[in-house]
């Protein structure tokens, strides 16, 4: 659609909505469910346990109870991100990446997308072709449909160029626990690679903040890399098996230290960890110096910590390294039997101090 | 990092606790002066490793805590003049002043842009020339010869609109007015390395000389500040206070000769007032008179309300020594780092946030 | 106070430097160090080079430091062996 902008009529059910669809959104999300284009997405759920039921049933006979036993995962967010387009990725990207990511984290295979825009009137269209584009590819590389969407235009100045809103289901195999309220003392905490990476590429592109770098946001969909975890698991016949995997998390806002800290309260433990064990790339730390930042606390938007008994840690490692995506994976404390919530992180000099989430975020500082 | 990584090592810092606690005979009492001194303090969990042997207490060397309410106030009503646009560190954004914060103004209009360096508030005056672009200057001498090269290469490239609010304030009288206070007893004093970097290890020789206190300037790495206090200990324990320099690759006795000439050139010292210490005469830094051309009260004089501090707020007390964040009886209730009361809370080097961010507490509770 | 972090100067253009440090890149003013070069380290203060570092003063802090180390190593060892050889006095004087 060359150099157009987005005006309020594409958003108005018209004959220019329906264009927007037919030229941006449909080719490029385009699956047998979503080229029906009915009002809803219909999908076959099978893995439905009959007990697992929402309010208001009162009768078996209501709900699917073919196919194998499972759990469905639903999850929802909102991405506002600016500026659109940053070094490693796009407001597109991070769309699916997060919803994907979200659905992984609770064990699920995520098998389908919704996307809902609110598109500020004037935006390029070749911007948003991008966005859409980038949404395409990330959801293939995932496996993932984009199966139903809406888009919604608003005046100028009433959206910071493009809002994006997510939600996706997926099926959580039976034998697959994990929950945020699973950790164990004992349990050895892993990430999956180097941390900060994607906070500090937005930061350092803002106004008044710029540096060159090879900063890049580290956005990707771990479903695979989460996949390689339970598989290497399975069917071992040496007693292990997925359930060894007690939580998973993505520390997305708030960084490494808010995330652990939320799977401790929830779980009722306390978690130890070893600085100097903990993955951070030099681009960042470098940053991080310059600007007066802790790390610890910086977004990732494509890495993942898991909380796993100490028996399989290492094979689970080693998946992970093996994996595209898990390359810099590193083993960085552990579960203890201290103070419920309580993070301590044992520093360089070997002191320990304790760790607590921020409130607000972090902002770079002279002193 | 070069220059960094090596002043961490674990093997090296676990030496210098060995040497201190072994050399220090008779427990004393250190003041580390500078905000960034408290934070890397707590940070690296130096306080407990030296626990026993040396207390350290926090000081006031933080440019924002030390902020008047009043000035602050002055920044947030010139950033509500329309039209102007107010550049300042993020360090000030959530500095409550007596109606509200600078982020506070932004989110009802105010143009508040946060900018790493002077050189980006220049750029947004040369990008901006219908619109005046103010700079908050606040910061010690480390800070101040930045602030000062900006105006004079405002003045040096015809950029008109280029203001300055100097908040600017000057090291040594504060730690004068502390001593003379004489509410804490001390034996010596971490000295703040980059401050000293630029006015030189000379500038403390009156504290022993004057007070009889040894005085160790330090760098901000684990090593740095270990060595320093180690310097310390040898010095209370032989009885010899003197100005010893721990920080030898930045630190010299004179400084740096070209900032100080810059900052003299722009600024010329005045009374200053100082939230927990009063108004003390010769600590603070205002343009000269050739340059109230660019002194913003001037060209934009603003009203303010009476100023207050909030109710119950300690933090002046926090500030002179007298008083330990947990000892002030909001912390941790009424004042957390998500409602602070005071700036000794919201400022990244404020010792009661350094307090509550290392420290067991989590917000309401 | 006062977040200064050591820099490489890479490249010099009148009064400002390009810096790099972890490779992050940045332009920096050298009016306060008009007497840095390319090749030195300059501590960096909201994108002002505030000091040349000096390597031979880094280098002789560290070899202090070392030597301080193998000092406190030694003392301890020597205070532990001072324990022991009390021990052993206190147990030859009970038995007899």
């Amino acid at each position: 659609m060359g150099n157009e902008r987005i005006r309020l009529a594409h958003g108005s059910g018209g004959r220019l909505s329906h264009d927007l669809i037919e030229q941006v959104f449909a080719p490029r999300f385009s699956n047998a469910i979503l080229d029906r284009m009915d009002d809803a997405a219909v999908l076959e759920i099978t893995g439905y346990r009959p007990e697992d039921r929402p309010e208001g049933f009162t009768s078996d006979s209501q709900l699917p109870t073919s196919g194998l036993p499972g759990k469905l995962a639903f999850t929802t967010d909102s991405y506002v991100v600016s500026p659109t387009t940053f070094p490693g990725g796009d407001i597109g990207k991070l769309a699916v990446c997060g919803t994907v990511n979200d659905l992984a984290m609770g064990g699920a295979r995520p098998l389908y997308l919704s996307a809902g825009f609110i598109i500020e009137e004037g935006l390029p269209m070749d911007e948003l072709e991008g966005i859409v584009d980038s949404m395409a590819r990330t959801a293939k590389q995932a496996h993932v449909a984009i199966v139903t969407g809406d888009t919604k235009v608003v005046g100028r100045g009433q959206a910071d160029r493009v809002f994006i809103n997510t939600a996706g289901v997926g099926i959580v195999p039976p034998e697959v626990t994990v929950s945020g309220r699973n950790a164990r003392p004992g349990d050895i905490v892993l990430v999956s690679g180097t941390l900060g990476d994607h906070g500090m590429a937005i930061l350092t592109q803002r106004e008044g903040l710029q540096f060159t770098s090879p900063l890049a946001s580290d956005c990707a969909p771990l479903n695979g890399l989460v996949e390689a975890i339970f598989a290497s698991l399975r069917s071992t016949g040496d007693g292990c098996c997925e359930a060894d995997v007690h939580c998973l998390r993505d520390p997305t806002r708030g960084g490494l230290v808010t995330a652990i800290k939320e799977l401790a309260l929830a779980s009722e433990v306390g978690v130890e960890l070893d600085e100097s064990s903990i993955p951070i790339g030099d681009a960042v730390r470098a940053a991080c110096e310059l600007l007066g930042l802790d790390p610890l606390y910086v977004a990732n938007e494509g890495k993942l910590i898991a909380l796993v008994a100490p028996g399989v840690a290492q094979r689970v490692l080693a998946a992970m390294r093996r994996h595209p995506y898990g390359g810099d994976a590193a083993a960085i404390g552990e579960v203890t039997s201290g103070r419920a919530g309580q993070v301590v992180i044992r520093t360089e000099l070997g002191a320990k101090r304790i760790a607590n989430m921020l409130t607000g975020e972090q902002l770079p500082r002279i002193c | 990092m070069k220059y960094l990584d090596e002043f961490r090592d674990p093997k090296l810092a676990q030496g210098l606790v060995k040497y201190i606690r072994q050399r220090a005979v008779v427990p004393s009492t250190v003041m580390e002066f500078c905000g960034g001194h408290t934070h890397a303090i707590l940070r690296h969990g130096i306080r407990q490793l030296l626990s026993g042997s040396v207390t350290l207490l926090s000081g006031p060397g933080c440019p924002v805590c030390v902020t008047a309410a009043a000035d602050l106030d002055r920044a947030i009503a010139l950033a509500r003049v329309p039209g102007l646009i107010l550049a300042t560190f993020g360090d000030m954004l959530r500095v409550p002043g007596s109606y509200g914060s600078l982020r506070e103004a932004k989110a009802e209009g105010a143009d508040v842009r946060m900018v790493y360096s002077t050189q980006d508030a220049l750029a947004l005056a040369r990008d901006n020339p219908n619109h005046p672009v103010v700079f908050l200057g606040v910061g010690f001498e480390t800070t101040a010869p930045t602030v000062a090269a900006s105006l004079l290469q405002a003045e040096r490239e015809g950029i008109p609109n280029y203001y300055v609010q100097s908040l600017h304030k000057l090291t040594p009288p504060a730690m004068r007015a502390i001593l003379d206070g004489g509410e804490v007893a001390l034996s010596g004093i971490i000295g703040p390395g980059h401050v000293t970097t630029i006015i030189g290890s000379r500038s403390w020789e009156f504290l022993p000389q004057e007070y009889g206190i040894a005085c160790s300037v330090a760098g901000f790495e684990p090593l740095d500040i270990l060595r320093a206090v180690a310097l310390l200990v040898d010095m209370i324990t032989e009885e010899c206070p003197s100005v010893a320099n721990a920080y030898p690759r930045s630190v010299t006795q004179e400084g740096n000769r070209a900032a100080q000439e810059i900052m003299d050139r722009v600024f010329e010292v005045g009374p200053a007032e100082w939230r927990g210490l009063g108004i003390l005469p010769d600590s603070g830094l205002g343009l000269r008179a050739e340059f109230q051309h660019r002194d913003v009260l001037c060209a934009f004089p603003v009203d303010v309300g009476p100023s207050r501090e909030p109710p119950g707020c300690r933090c002046g007390d926090v500030l002179r020594g007298v008083l330990s964040p947990t000892e002030c009886p909001l912390f941790g209730g009424a004042c957390t780092p998500a409602a602070p009361k005071g700036p000794c809370m919201v400022s990244a080097e404020g010792a009661c946030a350094a307090y509550f961010r290392y420290g067991d507490y989590s917000d309401g509770k | 106070m006062c977040l200064a972090v050591p820099t490489l100067v890479t490249s010099i253009d009148g009064s400002m430097a390009r810096i790099e440090v972890g490779g992050v890149e940045r332009e920096i003013s050298i009016v306060l160090t008009p007497e840095a070069k390319v090749g030195d380290y300059v501590l960096i203060h909201t994108g002002y080079a505030i000091g040349v570092l000096a390597p031979e003063e880094a280098e002789e802090s560290l070899r202090l430091l070392r030597e301080l180390e193998e000092a406190a190593e030694l003392e301890e060892a020597r205070a532990q062996a001072e324990l022991r050889h009390d021990e052993v006095d206190e147990r030859g004087l009970e038995t007899t």
